[in-house]
């Protein structure tokens, strides 16, 4: 992309998010504020910041056809091919946060690499495109809705992957409530231990969770101070601004693995939201007025 | 004579023409015989510490490149301790990771932390897992190739240590067949694990009062579909009974009643196991005695289904054997 690139992110962080609220909207209820705390960080990585290969999905993802080991079952990471699952130089991408499933897919259309037609099956009986995706999902090499499980995984490929000597990262993106799982400081002591630096934690610092405020049900802070002493090397950005997320990305540091803490806001993008802060894990509408308030917020985007 | 170190030595062997295969340790490389490959493979050995959450859900990653990930620990730090990242990194996904669960059921002083009493019981449930459980040196020695060929995740029930040789060397095991040991019609012994060796010794005494016993080992607990259990279900006048080192729910015993009701087998079955308890730390002679998994018992029970008197004693039965080591030896030391 050209150094003009920043026009474009902005714009697919704008369409991540007026599809997710449409989505919101038809289905009265979505993963909303999942999208407005990390449309610019999925845009960001999808346009500009990573080295992905073509995808070898179908642009209209066929129907749930078995789990893998079944006949005919999706094989393993079959979900995967739609971030390319590069080997060489290529980067991987490999999604932790399960519940951001809309996030992805969104940010998938923009990146080109899946039908926006294909929205039409998302959430309903039979389809791939899962509310919490799994590794038949589209953009899910792994199956992540237990969180903390991906960045151990990760770790195995991110190994391997050294091992066959490609110079590709291995780049996770995950959610903040996922470092209140004890597996997550497994897994970095573990990167740490074997200097694993080709992998790259991507985090979407939203500080709320299901029950509320992350600093209220379980305090995870002061994360910067904690992956430091744990071995890891870390910046912290506004999580909305593509080019510090893209300069972010690109910052090594020689034996460590990476994190990138980008710190961000769940109504950005759709102010309506913010007095309904800390709740807003999964959002409804409580009534039509409501409904009528954001349709036509939705209809000025 | 017991053999040692048959693991330590067989994995070293099988993975030099298997370059694929990593091994990965839990902090218990001495205790669970992955040391010679340590030795001889230093690049595809990885210390993963006390964390086997990580250990696992890394396993997976590992297989989802191409990998075939060995992953040594006691058992309970697998199905008990992180369960979840089995199912959801390794087993959902269906990927060529092999757990070798060690120390199964009361082999270990080490106590109800240690013990692995429902193990196969918990796994069971899991889609896409095979489930081994591993009674001898020809047992041991001969099984890695056989789940090299599982395109799937596979737990190993592992022994260790000095190990008795039950089966000829050269009849090596095969998935979802049993051994049978000796063939009769008044009552059947289907085994597993440990328990073989003193069904076998127990067998042999029921065997001279008379009694027709047809004595099978099975070491495929999961898909559990071998035709020959069924052969030998359907032709016994008095009954089956099974004995395995663990939970008699959930286990061997739940796969025989399952197959007798699934085939309406018209036989009585009689479980031996550990009847719905945990256990504490002593050692194998002691425990098994104490919670009736010996041969004692199977005589027993045995006589119970046929309704006999043989008048054996314990002394009839044959003294502490290789699987039953001294509580106070420099390998069970080590083991923990």
């Amino acid at each position: 992309m050209s150094k003009n690139w920043i026009p474009s992110v902005e714009s697919a962080a704008h369409n991540i998010r007026k599809r997710v609220l449409g989505l919101t909207i038809k289905q009265n209820g979505c993963y909303l504020s999942q999208a407005l705390s990390s449309a610019e960080i999925i845009a960001t990585l999808y346009l500009q910041t990573l080295d992905l290969a073509p995808s070898t999905g179908d642009f209209i993802p066929g129907k749930f056809s078995g789990v893998p080991g079944s006949a005919d079952g999706h094989p393993a990471g079959h979900g995967g091919k739609y971030n390319g699952r590069g080997s060489g130089a290529m980067d991987r991408l490999i999604i932790s946060p399960a519940h951001y499933a809309v996030v992805i897919y969104a940010g998938l259309v923009e990146a080109g690499r899946l039908s926006q037609d294909a929205f039409e099956t998302f959430n309903t009986d039979g389809s791939t495109m899962e509310m919490i995706g799994a590794e038949h999902s589209p953009g899910f090499e792994m199956t992540t809705g237990s969180f903390g499980q991906a960045l151990s995984q990760a770790g195995g490929v991110a190994l391997a992957r050294r091992l066959r000597k490609e110079s590709g990262r291995v780049v996770v993106f995950m959610s903040d409530g996922e470092f209140e799982e004890g597996q997550t400081w497994e897994a970095l002591q573990c990167l740490a231990h074997y200097k694993l630096d080709n992998i790259k934690v991507i985090a979407d610092v939203n500080g709320q969770q299901v029950d509320g405020l992350t600093k209220d049900v379980m305090n995870i802070e002061p994360l910067e101070s904690k992956l430091r002493s744990f071995g890891a090397s870390v910046s912290v950005i506004d999580g909305h601004d593509p080019q510090a997320i893209d300069q972010a990305v690109r910052h090594t540091e020689t034996g460590k693995p990476q994190f990138v803490l980008c710190y961000t806001d769940t109504s950005r993008g759709i102010p309506l939201l913010t007095p309904r802060k800390p709740h807003l894990h999964y959002v409804r509408f409580r009534d039509a007025a409501e409904m009528q308030e954001f349709s036509d917020f939705h209809a000025a985007m | 004579m017991p053999e040692s170190n048959i693991h330590n030595r067989s994995l070293v062997a099988w993975a030099k023409n298997t370059p694929e295969a990593v091994v990965l340790s839990g902090d218990l490389t001495g205790s669970t015989e992955i040391s010679g490959f340590r030795d001889a493979y230093p690049d595809r050995f990885f210390s993963m510490g006390m964390a086997e959450q990580n250990m696992l859900s890394f396993a997976g990653g590992l297989a989802r490149e191409g990998y075939v990930p060995l992953v040594h620990t006691f058992a309970v730090f697998m199905y008990r301790r992180a369960l979840d990242q089995l199912s959801m990194s390794i087993c959902y996904p269906n990927l060529k990771v092999r757990l070798f669960g060690f120390l199964p059921g009361i082999t270990t002083p080490g106590g109800v932390t240690h013990q692995a009493i429902d193990d196969i019981g918990v796994l069971s449930a899991i889609p896409n897992l095979t489930i081994l459980e591993v009674g001898d040196a020809t047992d041991v020695e001969t099984m890695l190739d056989p789940i090299h060929a599982i395109d799937g995740p596979v737990y190993i029930r592992m022994m260790r240590g000095p190990i008795r040789r039950l089966f000829p060397a050269e009849e090596s095991l095969q998935i979802g067949k049993a051994r049978v040991l000796s063939t009769g019609d008044d009552i059947a012994v289907i085994s597993s694990g440990v328990c073989t060796e003193d069904a076998i010794a127990a067998v042999a005494l029921l065997k001279r009062q008379g009694l027709s016993v047809e004595h099978v080992h099975v070491s495929t607990l999961k898909p559990f579909d071998d035709p020959q259990i069924s052969r030998t279900l359907e032709k016994q006048r008095y009954g089956v009974i099974t004995m395995e080192n663990h939970s008699v729910i959930g286990g061997l015993g739940s796969c025989v009643a399952n197959r007798i009701a699934e085939e309406k087998l018209s036989v009585r079955l009689a479980k031996i196991g550990l009847h719905d308890t945990y256990a504490h730390g002593a050692s194998h002679p002691y425990l098994k005695q104490k919670y009736a998994l010996d041969g004692a018992a199977l005589i027993a029970v045995a006589e119970r289904l046929t309704g006999q008197d043989f008048g054996l004693a314990d002394s009839d039965l044959p003294e502490i054997t290789a699987t039953q080591q001294n509580l106070r030896s420099a390998d069970q030391l080590e083991a923990l």
